[in-house]
């Protein structure tokens, strides 16, 4: 039985973590990535690691700290640490200690797992969970072709395995995070044709309560922007890629000019490309904390995410949650998150925790949320953006699901909902399970019926009876351990 | 070193590190499997193991995320079975608990 449970090794559950197991917590550290630092300090394999690999890399130096912090730490045996592992079900009796089960990301890291399966499933009293989150995606006619990746994937295969995925690029969506993104992949050596932003951007700049709350993000953004005048690469602000182009694979992109609401206000132009990469700001992971019951909340920029308090406590007892779960707001707060969350908890459990420190940390949050909003007010998904689509545009990749097949679940079969049109359509069904999808797939539900975007449309699409697609081995198991040999046959299937 | 892995019928160079995706595209391979409705190519797209577009069979093991398996030498990458079958019978898709 171990005092906490953190999922997820990126800026808030690393920062977590460390925390927790100083102030004299037992810490067992969960995440799917074979090496710590999630997706913002996403790094090539250490033990083949060269000096360049972290040019481009911000705050390098805190997580280097943490992750020696983390090393010590194992090394002691105050933090069990498993990397290359998921958590794919949470469950609590009333009361009781948090029972987590656990499957290897890859069938490689099966191996790395102990003999006796005493990994596979995991007690602890409290949870921290900082699941951090992933691009966020809308469809556009062409996205399910070959060549067309997520800004973040671009990113992570450059990053993680120093690989460039493609020749010529386009980066497009909106927001800050397309800046490193295309200025990373030039100075790789691609050509990058173009930044295509839907916003007329830096507004956040302009911003007393952006600007003020993070002074050190004005001078990331001079610096960016120097970086793209370096390579050269054209910024075009209130702009979209109307369609991508190529049989079976990306070619070309078609752009326009659009108004504040992504409607388009000039010709189109065809650009060649063999790498197009798309990204509209970010979604949290909230599948573990939903599956919990935790409660939630839309943010600034349209996402659904768990509503904690000052000392990031979920309404559900003994669950904390940090990072972009909690509001998508970057590494830099995350750190404070999950460093607050810790203390909290340490703190509830009798250990020193440091009342001044937590003073420090809750302000850092404060600001952090205040810049984080200032942030999605001037990077919005624009208004009109399910007018881009036709009848064949996929929406739901997985289960091949068009925008065609959800208009006729509205308009014959009367569905006015997000949940029943996934239930007609199938649109979320498949392998990710509406990880990507889920967004637009709510967003044309309010659109069909001509409504705002609400929690009501976000939480079907984000709510998963497992948190990761399990060999079916993994759920025999289960039963196997958890259910008395004469009632094995009655059933066997979790999370109804 | 080198790590050298087969796919199609040809062979994969990667570097140490490098995930099976990766190398696939440092290869110039795009795509690497078929839509189960439609028989579209779909290869990398969210890059971190969020989407499943990547599915692969890995040494005979199917709809491991290229994204995310390691490339090792001698690896045999893809398979005659209809990718998704192992995943489908389990519990991802059709997935109701709306």
């Amino acid at each position: 039985m171990h005092d906490v449970a953190v999922v997820g090794a990126g800026p808030a559950g690393l920062a977590a973590a460390v925390e927790a197991a100083e102030a004299g917590l037992g810490v067992t550290l969960i995440d799917t990535a074979a090496q710590p630092g999630g997706q913002y300090w996403r790094h090539y394999d250490q033990t083949h690691a060269r000096p360049d690999d972290h040019v481009g890399h911000h705050g390098w130096s805190v997580f280097t700290r943490l992750r020696a912090r983390l090393d010590a730490l194992r090394a002691t045996g105050r933090i069990h640490y498993l990397p290359g592992q998921q958590v794919w079900l949470i469950t609590r009796e009333p009361n009781g200690p948090f029972t987590l089960q656990v499957t290897a990301a890859t069938a490689a890291a099966t191996a790395g797992r102990s003999q006796d399966g005493s990994d596979r499933t995991l007690a602890a009293h409290a949870l921290i969970l900082c699941p951090g989150g992933y691009d966020r995606q809308l469809p556009v006619p062409g996205w399910d072709l070959p060549g067309v990746l997520t800004a973040g994937g671009a990113q992570a295969l450059l990053k993680g395995h120093r690989t460039p995925a493609g020749r010529r690029a386009v980066v497009a969506g909106t927001g800050p995070f397309l800046l490193p993104v295309a200025t990373g992949l030039a100075r790789a050596g691609v050509t990058v044709v173009a930044v295509v932003e839907a916003n007329a951007t830096l507004g956040w700049f302009r911003s007393p309560a952006g600007a003020a709350s993070a002074p050190g993000k004005s001078a990331e953004a001079l610096r960016y922007a120097a970086l793209m005048a370096r390579h050269r690469i054209p910024y075009r602000t209130r702009t979209v890629i109307r369609e991508v182009l190529g049989t079976n694979r990306a070619e070309a992109v078609r752009v326009a000019r659009v108004d504040r609401d992504g409607r388009p206000t000039g010709p189109d132009e065809e650009i060649a490309v063999d790498l197009v990469a798309l990204g509209w700001g970010f979604t949290p992971s909230l599948e573990l904390p939903l599956m919990l019951g935790a409660q939630t909340t839309m943010d600034t920029d349209g996402s659904l995410v768990v509503a904690v308090d000052d000392r990031q406590r979920s309404s559900v007892d003994g669950l904390y949650v940090a990072g972009e779960a909690t509001g998508v707001g970057g590494a830099a707060l995350a750190v404070h998150e999950g460093r607050l969350g810790a203390l909290a908890l340490a703190a509830e459990r009798g250990r020193p925790a440091d009342p001044a420190l937590m003073r420090r940390l809750r302000g850092a949050v404060r600001r952090g949320r205040r810049f984080a909003s200032a942030m999605h007010r001037t990077y919005p998904l624009p208004r009109a953006w399910p007018d881009w689509l036709t009848d064949t545009t996929l929406v739901c990749r997985c289960e091949e699901v068009a925008y065609g097949d959800l208009r006729r679940a509205h308009h014959d079969l009367g569905a006015e909902d997000a949940r029943t049109l996934k239930m007609l359509a199938r649109p979320g069904m498949g392998w990710c399970q509406g990880r990507v999808c889920g967004l637009a797939t709510a967003g044309i539900a309010a659109w069909l019926s001509g409504r705002e975007t609400g929690v009501d449309d976000l939480r079907p699409l984000a709510t998963r009876s497992l948190a990761v697609p399990v060999p079916l081995g993994e759920l025999a198991a289960l039963v196997e351990e958890t259910t008395p040999p004469e009632a094995a046959d009655e059933g066997g299937r979790n999370g109804d | 070193m080198t790590h050298q892995m087969t796919f199609r019928g040809t062979t994969v160079a990667a570097e140490p590190g490098q995930s099976v995706a990766a190398a696939l595209i440092a290869a110039g391979v795009t795509d690497w499997r078929t839509t189960g409705k439609g028989g579209r190519p779909r290869g990398l797209f969210c890059g971190i193991g969020i989407c499943f577009d990547c599915l692969i069979t890995v040494d005979g093991i199917p709809d491991q995320r290229a994204c995310l398996v390691a490339a090792a030498d001698g690896m045999r990458l893809g398979a005659d079975a209809e990718p998704g079958a192992a995943l489908q019978d389990a519990c991802g898709p059709g997935d109701d608990d709306a």
